[in-house]
């Protein structure tokens, strides 16, 4: 289910809603402006965003088409895809359906908790069995509803043969249930609807909050894809075009790319000059310049004139294509990661059956009735409920993930976590991550005059270099000179002229003076350079991670010269020029030797590695393909959260061991005395409550430590 | 004893009607967007009324 459209017109039967998925959605003016500007159009009645989906339902006259939907939200700046239906519906019902499940049990606890206090302090006789009564009424439709998640994954486990945690849950439920039923019908003084609910209510936080987490691990790919053109004009060979979809299209076609399309497959420019937009792919944010012979890739929106495109990859074979494989292979391998709490339940699980049949028999055989020795067995069952095993993991991740997020770390995944503490060598990219990634000029040699003019100029274009320039003038106090007439030439820089006299900034001659730009003023010039300066806490952060025993070096795909200087600054290895295959190649190597390696990086180049690395961070200036492949994003000037995730992440590890050892404490002290008829399926029950909240209360911890440790 | 007769009634009855309250707000998509319910608040309102006038 998505968020609803609200509609307040008379009409609403005729009018149909489209959703649509909008990446660029980012800050709550994004909100404003779809939700305020859209309903104004002629057509669309009301227009809903979904902030946390990125999506936009629009509620609309049948009439209006999706193509005029999607050019009014582009119309806003939003680039956007319509969707057909819901990806992600499945799991998002999934993740409903656990929460209704918890609402109900918390209702079914609460209440069943108050009578049994009662006959705990003493009610007895006619009170006693009403409130019994009472309870069973409660309890009954509460265990059939919430337990439904339990049972079903019980019985699907049983019917193939195998037994998983969810077994003895059901089994210690469905039993406890039906002796206390007994119990209430034949006027008798224990009933443990209590403990049923009281464990299905414990064991459905744990699973909510799991759910809760990887819903929003998986959220990313879909949208990877959608932002690929759906459709293309193709030029035939007549001059005709007609509209194909993007699967039908074929490699050596010519398409026509109007401003403001996305490209639907990989290409060259045939003919024609424009600006495209490639944020997605490489995290540049500015236009890039492209003419005829030029390799434009799918998911690129061509901003300033039409293009025409001879194909070279289609559909599957296109970059982004391979990129979201590469993911969702690398995340598939991943989730086969054998999590070490299922390892744990997966072997414990069959010797609580056995123990609890054990209890069942012996007892039996040594004179106790089979009531009594099916209290026991329950007992046993219940106390032995591998509860706070299943919440050693989750409770401690979710925990950590939060206290990161604080620290400016997202953290996508809580296997993540289990995998950054395991770490012992980092691999770090240069451009945009050792370093700032936006470059700044170098303005020292200017004369006022000169500045003021380079500002001048400079504030006028949205280009990096423009902006680094305009910043630079700006943090010396230039006030800008007045130029005139001042025009962006896409690619090739900015005129104007001012007291009379031409006024440029141009791109200087040579491939060399890539991060340079040629100030000219009538018929004198001068070059600014700029530099793209290393974050601020770089060197401390290398420090802190030599100090987790986590040796770093430069894997970069920039020039060799550059990548030496950062080198040689910071105190590292380094290897340069290195091409996307080989950073991958690296990394198997480094993964061949046994060790296991961190990947830091932001680059569209860095993609594959991310994905394959053990571990991967990417900054959130990445391109969004890289935020996708990576484990973590970190948000900021400082790379210190990257530093402060291998800590965290290792502090985690630490609870989650904490955790477990004391649940096999719990256990080993709670089973004998269940064992032993000591315990009944009350006290059972509040025990194994008890070590699930030691076990919440333990991770909570990790908030703490997070703070402590950043100071 | 008595007592009993309507405190449990309107003990079940606040525990329900927290329950319904809690699916109601579920069904009503409260709980789909929760990073926009923070972003939203930050809207302003008063631009709307300005254009409009």
């Amino acid at each position: 289910m998505n968020a609803p459209a609200i509609l307040d017109t008379g009409n609403a039967p005729l009018l149909t809603t489209t959703r649509f998925t909008v990446p660029g959605m980012k800050c709550a003016g994004c909100i404003g402006k779809i939700e305020r500007e859209l309903p104004k159009l002629d057509g669309i009645t009301a227009a809903r965003a979904n902030f946390s989906a990125k999506r936009v339902a629009i509620s609309h006259d049948p009439a209006v088409g999706e193509d005029a939907l999607t050019a009014a939200l582009l119309g806003l700046g939003f680039e956007a895809q319509p969707v057909a239906d819901n990806p992600l519906g499945v799991e998002v019902e999934e993740r409903k359906r656990l929460n209704r499940a918890l609402g109900v049990a918390g209702f079914g606890m609460m209440n069943v908790m108050l009578l049994s206090v009662s006959v705990w302090s003493g009610a007895d006789g006619a009170t006693r069995e009403l409130f019994h009564w009472l309870s069973a009424l409660i309890a009954l439709p509460v265990i059939a509803y919430s337990g439904r998640p339990f049972f079903a994954s019980a019985w699907m486990a049983l019917s193939h043969r195998r037994t998983n945690m969810d077994v003895p849950i059901s089994i210690g439920v469905i039993l406890a249930t039906c002796l206390s039923l007994y119990e209430t019908m034949t006027g008798g003084a224990h009933a443990f609807f209590d403990s049923a609910v009281m464990l299905l209510f414990f064991l459905l936080a744990g699973r909510a909050l799991d759910a809760e987490m990887r819903t929003r691990t998986r959220a990313g790919i879909g949208a990877l894809l959608g932002r690929m053109g759906k459709s293309a004009s193709v030029i035939a060979p007549d001059g005709s075009t007609r509209r194909v979809p993007a699967a039908s299209l074929e490699p050596g076609m010519l398409v026509l790319v109007a401003a403001g399309e996305a490209l639907a497959a990989d290409g060259e420019v045939a003919d024609g000059a424009s600006a495209i937009d490639n944020a997605m792919l490489t995290g540049e944010s500015a236009p890039e310049p492209v003419g005829p012979g030029a390799v434009v890739h799918a998911g690129a929106i061509n901003l300033s004139a039409p293009i025409r495109v001879r194909l070279t990859r289609v559909a599957d074979d296109t970059a982004i294509a391979e990129i979201a494989r590469l993911m969702d292979e690398a995340g598939q391998s991943r989730s086969t990661y054998v999590r070490i709490a299922d390892r744990a339940s997966r072997l414990y699980a069959p010797v609580v059956h056995s123990l609890a049949l054990l209890a069942f028999a012996g007892w039996l055989i040594a004179g106790a009735g089979w009531h009594q020795s099916l209290t026991i067995a329950i007992a046993v069952l219940i106390i032995t409920c591998p509860c706070a095993m299943g919440l050693a993991v989750p409770a401690a991740q979710v925990v950590a993930s939060g206290a990161l997020l604080k620290r400016g770390l997202l953290v996508k995944d809580g296997s993540a976590l289990e995998r950054l503490a395991e770490c012992d060598v980092a691999l770090l990219d240069k451009t945009g991550t050792l370093t700032l990634g936006a470059p700044r000029a170098d303005i020292a040699a200017l004369d006022a005059e000169s500045r003021a003019v380079a500002l001048g100029l400079a504030q006028a274009s949205r280009h990096p270099l423009s902006q680094g320039l305009a910043a630079a003038c700006l943090r010396e106090g230039v006030q800008p000179a007045a130029v005139a007439d001042v025009r962006e030439v896409s690619g090739a820089g900015l005129t104007g002229t001012w007291q009379g006299l031409a006024v440029a900034l141009e791109r200087p001659e040579g491939a060399d003076q890539a991060l340079a730009t040629r100030l000219r003023i009538g018929n004198s010039a001068q070059t600014i350079t700029f530099a793209d300066p290393l974050r601020s806490d770089a060197a401390a952060t290398l420090a802190a991670l030599r100090a987790e025993g986590i040796t770093a070096s430069i894997l970069s795909g920039d020039r060799a010269a550059p990548v030496e200087a950062v080198a040689r600054t910071l105190g590292l290895s380094a290897q340069a020029e290195a091409s996307p295959q080989a950073k991958l190649a690296a990394l198997e190597a480094l993964k061949a030797q046994g060790r296991r390696p961190l990947m830091v990086g932001d680059g569209l180049n860095d993609g594959p590695a991310l994905a394959a690395a053990h571990a991967s961070i990417a900054p959130g200036t990445a391109s969004d393909a890289s935020q996708q492949a990576a484990d973590a994003v970190f948000i900021g000037e400082g790379l210190m959260p990257v530093a402060l995730a291998v800590r965290v992440a290792k502090a985690t590890m630490r609870i989650v061991r904490e955790n477990f050892g004391f649940s096999i404490a719990y256990n080993v002290l709670a089973v004998p005395l269940a064992l032993f008829g000591l315990v009944t399926p009350l006290i059972a029950a509040i025990a194994m409550s008890v070590s699930s909240l030691v076990v919440v209360a333990n991770s909570l911890r990790l908030a703490r430590s997070a703070k402590e440790r950043a100071r | 004893m008595t007592g009993l007769a309507f405190l449990i009634p309107i003990a079940l009855g606040m525990g329900l009607l927290g329950l319904v309250a809690f699916l109601w707000s579920m069904r009503e998509g409260q709980y789909d967007d929760m990073d926009g319910a923070a972003n939203r608040i930050l809207i302003d309102d008063d631009e709307p009324l300005e254009e409009d006038a």
